[in-house]
């Protein structure tokens, strides 16, 4: 991966720049389809949720909704501070205390 | 103090509550990097390469699932084609610039930089000045970025291993996604998302991750026009 790394930062890279160049570049030129722009929107939950959910759900790769997930408990825990709060940091630091005491909890 | 200096300081003022919003998560993003296992000079670069905040936190996040290249990138594509709506939204203000102003403001045109300036575009209108308040946001959120996420590097190395700050990325994710969940569409989008990518956890690459992402955006828009009709 470290070979790699570069290879992605450098193309990530490269492609994140040409989004934001593209429209201001082609001015006129070009306009974003109503259901393109539409769908743009839907990108950040529908990505995130795909990271957070195997995060939380799936323990030494099987699922597991048991309550001995103490993963899924302390997400949980964050979704909820998230939704009443909506801090950010406030969110991480209650999520990362419900972990650590949980799992002293399951010692 | 000349009308370009006055635009670009602006800017700069206007960037700096962002600022204080964006200190911490370029610090979490640097200490995160590190422990994903990229070296000091990959976590930095980033920051300057890529210079776009959740972009980062994913590759961070493949990273340290031994995801395959070409699935990376892939997902910094998906994850920052919202800049295509910023590049067209700001493309009316900046049609007089050369291309070299063009593409220095698109280097710098990031979520925080984009929302100062279009609110400030849309109140003033286009001054022969106004693409310098763009660089004063934009430069003052790099610079930002750069510091923050050195300082994460250099915390994020003398952090224990058993603290599990790998828990902290999702955590992130869930501080970035539950805010947007007003809308059914949105949930449903975030909820249709989140079961793919168990049910699809085991396909090879990572792939799953991309499936999922694709068939949350898919029904979101769906639910949406549905919605609407």
């Amino acid at each position: 991966m470290q070979n790699n790394i570069w290879l992605v930062l450098l193309i990530g890279g490269l492609i994140t720049f040409s989004m934001r160049f593209s429209l201001i570049y082609l001015f006129g030129k070009f306009e974003i389809p109503e259901t393109l722009k539409k769908a743009l929107h839907y990108v950040p939950p529908a990505v995130l949720s795909a990271i957070i959910f195997p995060e939380l759900f799936i323990q030494d790769g099987a699922l597991n909704f048991q309550l001995t997930n103490i993963r899924l408990l302390a997400g949980l825990i964050a979704i909820i501070t998230a939704w009443f709060s909506k801090n950010t940091l406030l969110t991480i630091l209650v999520g990362m205390v419900a972990l650590f005491i949980l799992g002293w909890l399951q010692l | 103090m000349k009308e370009s200096q006055k635009a670009f300081w602006d800017g700069v003022k206007a960037e700096i509550p962002l600022l204080v919003g964006v200190f911490p998560f370029g610090m979490i993003y640097g200490a995160l990097a590190i422990n994903a296992g990229l070296s000091t000079l990959a976590s930095q670069m980033m920051s300057s390469i890529v210079f776009a905040g959740s972009a980062q936190f994913i590759t961070t996040q493949l990273v340290s699932q031994a995801a395959p290249a070409f699935v990376i990138i892939l997902t910094i594509a998906v994850v920052n084609l919202r800049h295509m709506l910023y590049s067209a939204s700001l493309a009316p203000y900046l049609k007089h610039l050369s291309t070299k102003w063009k593409a220095l403001l698109s280097y710098l045109l990031t979520d925080e930089a984009y929302a100062p300036s279009i609110i400030q575009y849309e109140k003033e209108g286009i001054k022969p000045h106004s693409h310098w308040f763009l660089l004063g946001a934009g430069l003052a959120l790099w610079t930002n970025w750069q510091i923050s996420t050195a300082l994460g590097i250099f915390l994020g190395a003398r952090i224990p291993d058993d603290l599990q700050l790998d828990f902290a990325l999702p955590l992130t994710f869930i501080a970035m996604v539950v805010p947007v969940l007003k809308k059914k569409p949105m949930i449903a989008a975030a909820l249709s998302a989140g079961v793919v990518a168990l049910l699809a956890y085991s396909l090879p690459f990572k792939l799953g991750l991309i499936l999922a992402a694709l068939v949350g955006i898919i029904v979101g828009t769906l639910l949406e026009k549905a919605n609407a009709k």
